[in-house]
């Protein structure tokens, strides 16, 4: 028998969802295919990588149409998809680490064109000395450059928030660009079952938008220079745009859920309902922070977790709801932000939070896992022990060798 | 006191949807010091009109005759809507035609 006969008398698979075994950053690549991006530039650096070579494979196999752009580095990457969401393709890119730090200027760029990329980018401590390992430095350096900015914690949220991205950025009430970050090789590289929904359904969710784009035959100027009169407002309504999205992603999320059957939102919480401490955290911190409530539940504290889906527009009404009602709260940062009044950015984020909702507790700032260093379950139920007796706020650097 | 749009009113982004429309700029708000070409003093040369960085220098089919009887076909004015000020008309002159005047004087 041909195999072309073998195949014909195989039993046909039926249209749904398909579980495979996936990593996080092959979770990112299937799930931009499935979009039908029509444009990827993308430069390789560790964890990254995988991305560029899964979505490499795509394009060569005729898996999927895409032009793709080969570029010398991520501010050319960015730059080239710009170039494309200009002209109106629904556009891709990915990096990590060094690489989006080089492409700092140019984050700026695709904010401020307002254009409707999505990123992903598998995050990795910052040099020097060189680390290829996992924190949060690199995101966290991000967070002020006007993106959108989704945090998943396992290969299928991956997979999932890239598509809720694309929706997200193409809302006629958003136009900003989205990154969905993760933690690098603890998602990036480690191989999860992933559901794989029909390519159709994908695509009826998230059908191709419109935004402003040039053509030749409406001709306009993008990125010209704007004057001390101008400037302001323009950016004021960036601002806006930014601050508002947050409505727009809770109804993604929404849709999403009801479509897909997973249920996302910008905020979650875990056994959140009579807690009196809670620890708030943000991707792979997750899954240790819960596992340590069940613990702390079990010793008869009354512990909940808070967790970050959202990080840029910050989801201050959801987690001002979340803490305002407790004893005394941690979060954990995976990232240093040197020179600053608590080292943790996400701690200052929460802080301000609440601050400006006139609410002082006793809030433990951690930093943890630089580096990937370890963290065990246990180190953070002992931050659930010492939230009982906190009675001002302070900083913990976690395991760091005195 | 503004007449400027508010930020609402503005394009996304900040993008330009008016081709040309950099002459509603009106760039000679910005100057201290106006150029006076002195009619009289100058031998129709060009150099201000090739060195301007803006272009404002105009060439008019305008006849002028000096107050020593010499008769030119043309003459150089300033576009002072878009002129800046930037005196470099002034600086090349060879032969020192053009007078920067200070515009709060």
């Amino acid at each position: 028998m041909s195999s072309t006969a073998i195949l014909r008398s195989a039993p046909q698979k039926e249209v749904g969802p398909t579980r495979v075994a996936l990593t996080g950053n092959y979770a990112a690549a299937y799930a931009a295919k499935m979009a039908d991006i029509d444009l990827v530039a993308i430069y390789p650096i560790t964890p990254q990588t995988t991305i560029a070579e899964k979505l490499s494979e795509f394009v060569a196999n005729g898996e999927l149409s895409a032009e793709l752009i080969h570029v010398e580095s991520e501010h050319s990457a960015l730059s080239a998809t710009i170039g494309g969401a200009a002209v109106g393709a629904r556009a891709f890119t990915a990096t990590s680490s060094q690489g989006l730090e080089l492409m700092h200027e140019i984050l700026h760029i695709a904010a401020g064109l307002r254009l409707p990329i999505v990123m992903a980018v598998p995050s990795r401590a910052l040099s020097a000395p060189i680390s290829i390992h996992n924190d949060n430095m690199d995101i966290m350096n991000a967070r002020e450059t006007g993106w959108i900015m989704l945090n998943a914690s396992n290969a299928q949220e991956v997979f999932d928030m890239i598509i809720q991205a694309f929706k997200i950025a193409e809302d006629q009430r958003v136009l900003l660009p989205v990154m969905v970050t993760y933690d690098g090789f603890v998602v990036s590289h480690t191989v999860e079952g992933v559901e794989l929904p029909d390519k159709d359904d994908v695509l009826s969710f998230i059908p191709k938008g419109k935004w402003h784009t040039l053509d030749p035959a409406k001709p306009t100027s993008m990125g010209p220079i704007a004057g001390p009169d101008w400037y302001y407002e323009i950016k004021f309504s960036q601002y806006k745009a930014m601050r508002d999205s947050i409505k727009v992603i809770g109804e993604v999320m929404d849709s999403f859920g009801k479509r897909f059957g997973r249920e996302y939102s910008p905020v979650m919480g875990y056994m959140m309902g009579d807690a009196e401490y809670a620890i708030v955290s943000y991707g792979v911190t997750w899954g240790f922070v819960r596992a340590a409530v069940d613990r702390a539940r079990s010793m008869g504290i009354r512990a909940g977790a808070v967790r970050l889906n959202v990080i840029r527009p910050f989801p201050s009404e959801e987690v001002y709801s979340y803490l305002n009602g407790l004893k005394a709260f941690a979060v954990v940062d995976r990232a240093i932000y040197y020179g600053a009044p608590s080292p943790g950015p996400i701690y200052t984020d929460v802080v301000s939070t609440l601050f400006m909702r006139g609410i002082a507790k006793p809030a433990l700032n951690v930093i943890h896992g630089i580096g990937q260093r370890t963290m065990y379950i246990n180190d953070f139920l002992n931050i659930y022990k010492d939230l009982t007796k906190l009675d001002e706020s302070k900083v913990v650097f976690m395991g760091v060798r005195e | 006191m503004s007449t400027l749009p508010s930020w609402r009113e503005l394009a996304i982004g900040g993008i330009v949807l008016e081709p040309g429309s950099t002459v509603n700029v009106h760039t000679g708000t910005w100057r201290t010091k106006k150029p006076v070409i002195n009619q009289d003093a100058c031998t129709r040369c060009r150099i201000c009109w090739a060195y301007c960085p803006e272009g404002i220098i105009q060439e008019l089919n305008k006849p002028y005759v000096t107050k020593k009887g010499h008769k030119y076909s043309i003459t150089y004015e300033v576009n002072y809507e878009y002129c800046k000020g930037c005196g470099i008309c002034a600086n090349e002159c060879p032969v020192k035609a053009i007078d920067m005047v200070s515009e709060y004087e």
